[in-house]
């Protein structure tokens, strides 16, 4: 059995009476690329937000290496409104904060690209170096922690090189191109040294070619990183071309999983993605 | 280290300067209180600004903080054998002992600090305006308490304190102002000083990024706090006197008003409007406030009170046209200032050339 880094179980999600994500239990392996699909409004980026601590799911269970980072029940008021599965089977209640989180190794982008817009590309990628520094409030006001302030500069400096945005270091990050916002999203990312990916709809708002480079880009980083990368994303062709599994998801609920090849096949998704015709 | 040469130079002039003007100037001159005033005032905008320009955190506590800086201050170096008569109404008081007059400034600093800290653990939670509102009560709660008779024997109820020791020399506020808000500016550019920028900018992002919220808005309520401890201990000295009563919203809404002038999120900003502001309302604005006949003509409109029309009148024209202040999020610099001119001059060249 190959080693899951993220396992999802039983995960639900319940705003008032919507179940935004239903019952969805999933795994993502390490060294893999995982997409999670599905028509707008199936709950992708919910689930998201539940795995990095954004919002605290109302039923299930998320693992991280083997390690429960996030679990609940339905509790409160939730107790009566609760319609759906699994009601009792996660008696213990987890909680971690986002930035604990992101500490533990998941870092993610955000669909609606979340810049610092008034700080240069620089510091946007120094900021996740943040929670890694050996310091506290006196030795970063008096200097003392300059070595380590050196070293993380060095390291900053060498990441945006490698994703070529060197030049642009003092520019100030709502002045880049689109596309290399939301390069500069990832490298962010990758500055806080994740072990797992989130990267929800990378792709969105690009044309056919930057899609491509896209598509070589996120694989260049998960063999330089030794990452594994969850991805949502629209751009089907970038889904088939990258990702070694597929989660198919609709109105909360898992309705298919496999390989792409299987995955394009399926009546299933078919009939999510373009509708079933009212008399068949 | 070209860079801080650069800065520490106009720096060593300026109080040289000041030194200089002391010595010719007679020492009841309006300058005077217009410099002592703003340097406190700049060191009071300067740490709202760590607040609300730099870490977003809209407060509006500052009123209160200042008052507890003062009273602290005040109340640990009256001297002892002036107690009975300022506490004449509470037996001489029950604190009995006097700090010299640095460690009580530092004292004062470090107990709003304390308090800023535990009144932070609830409030924080909140955002924005609400956050506004909240601060705003607790600095009235805070202005009620002080002036409350049961703890009279420490805070005189709303009598006056006085008789502490003061500064006479413009160059204590300067220097102690200048101190603090070089501390400050260390802080903003520290990775500490990022974080809070990061969550001025996004939140979730911020938190996305590692940045743990609570931690470091509870970190940057309660440094500002002290600043703002030793900047009412300066304020009492050069009032001579504290009473409670006139730490009233009011005086908060002139220090926002002086970040706003500056611009939120420059420190250089906050500190050029804050001598500006106190120029104007002191000295350069008066004659506003002043009934005025010209032989025998009276000049309209010219009556006490009239100053305060003018100021909101200017404050609505900032808010309306200018709302990135003197600075917007720029520093002052003198390489700056040099670039400015630079290109006035080329446009300017540029002007004459097509001309011909």
């Amino acid at each position: 059995m190959t080693e899951n880094i993220l396992r999802i179980e039983n995960l639900t999600m319940q705003f008032g009476g919507v179940i935004a994500v239903n019952n969805l239990s999933l795994e993502v392996n390490k060294g893999e690329i995982v997409a999670l699909i599905g028509p707008n409004g199936a709950g992708k980026t919910t689930a998201f937000n539940c795995v990095t601590g954004i919002y605290e799911p109302t039923n299930g269970c998320i693992y991280f290496c083997g390690k429960a980072i996030v679990c609940n029940h339905p509790r409160g008021k939730m107790k009566k409104l609760y319609v759906g599965e699994n009601k009792g089977a996660y008696p213990k209640v987890i909680r971690n904060s986002p930035d604990k989180i992101t500490k533990m190794g998941i870092a993610r982008t955000f669909q609606n690209i979340r810049l610092f817009k008034n700080l240069t590309v620089f510091e946007n990628v120094l900021i996740a170096k943040h929670m890694r520094m050996k310091q506290n409030v006196f030795t970063a006001t008096f200097r003392l922690n300059y070595h380590e302030e050196k070293r993380v500069r060095q390291e900053c400096l060498s990441l945006l090189e490698e994703q070529n945005l060197l030049h642009l270091k003092d520019e100030p990050a709502s002045s880049l191109p689109y596309g290399l916002q939301r390069r500069l999203e990832i490298a962010r990312a990758l500055a806080t040294e994740p072990k797992l990916l989130l990267l929800d709809e990378p792709a969105a708002g690009m044309n056919p070619q930057e899609t491509q480079e896209l598509a070589k880009f996120i694989v260049q980083i998960k063999d330089k990183y030794d990452l594994t990368i969850f991805l949502i994303e629209h751009h089907m062709d970038l889904v088939m071309r990258i990702s070694d599994r597929i989660y198919v998801l609709d109105f909360g609920k898992l309705i298919a999983h496999g390989i792409p090849k299987e995955i394009q096949q399926n009546q299933r998704v078919i009939d999510a993605y373009l509708g079933v015709a009212e008399d068949a | 280290m070209k860079k801080a040469l650069m800065t520490l130079i106009p720096i060593a002039l300026l109080y040289i300067l000041l030194f200089v003007l002391e010595q010719i100037l007679p020492a009841s001159s309006m300058l005077f209180v217009v410099l002592k005033k703003g340097a406190i005032y700049s060191l009071l905008a300067v740490s709202m600004n760590l607040l609300n320009g730099f870490t977003g955190l809209f407060s509006l506590g500052h009123a209160g903080f200042m008052l507890i800086g003062a009273y602290t201050y005040a109340i640990l170096t009256i001297p002892l054998e002036a107690r009975p008569s300022v506490y004449q109404y509470f037996d001489g008081g029950i604190i009995q002992f006097t700090l010299p007059v640095f460690v009580a400034i530092i004292a004062s600093g470090i107990v709003t600090a304390v308090l800023a800290y535990l009144i932070g653990l609830p409030i924080l939670r909140l955002k924005s305006d609400y956050l506004a509102i909240a601060t705003l009560g607790f600095a009235e709660i805070i202005r009620a308490i002080f002036q409350w008779d049961k703890l009279g024997p420490v805070t005189n109820g709303s009598n006056l304190l006085r008789s502490f020791p003061i500064f006479k020399s413009v160059l204590f506020p300067f220097t102690v102002a200048g101190l603090c808000i070089t501390l400050i500016v260390l802080l903003i550019n520290s990775s500490y000083g990022r974080a809070f920028k990061a969550i001025r900018d996004d939140e979730i992002a911020a938190e996305a990024m590692g940045v743990n919220l609570a931690k470091h808005k509870q970190l940057a309520f309660t440094i500002s706090s002290f600043f703002v401890g030793i900047g009412g201990a300066l304020l009492a000295m050069y009032q001579t006197t504290v009473q409670a009563a006139p730490f009233r919203a009011s005086m908060t809404y002139e220090i926002l008003l002086i970040v706003v002038i500056g611009g939120m999120g420059s420190i250089s900003g906050s500190c050029l409007s804050s001598f500006l502001f106190i120029a104007c309302s002191e000295w350069w604005l008066r004659f506003l406030d002043r009934v005025t006949f010209i032989g025998s003509f009276k000049v309209p409109l010219l009556a006490s009170g009239f100053r305060k029309v003018v100021f909101s009148v200017v404050i609505m024209i900032i808010v309306l046209f200018y709302r990135q202040g003197i600075m917007g999020t720029k520093e002052f610099s003198l390489d700056a200032l040099y670039k400015f001119f630079e290109k006035r001059s080329i446009k300017k060249h540029k002007g004459e050339d097509l001309a011909e």
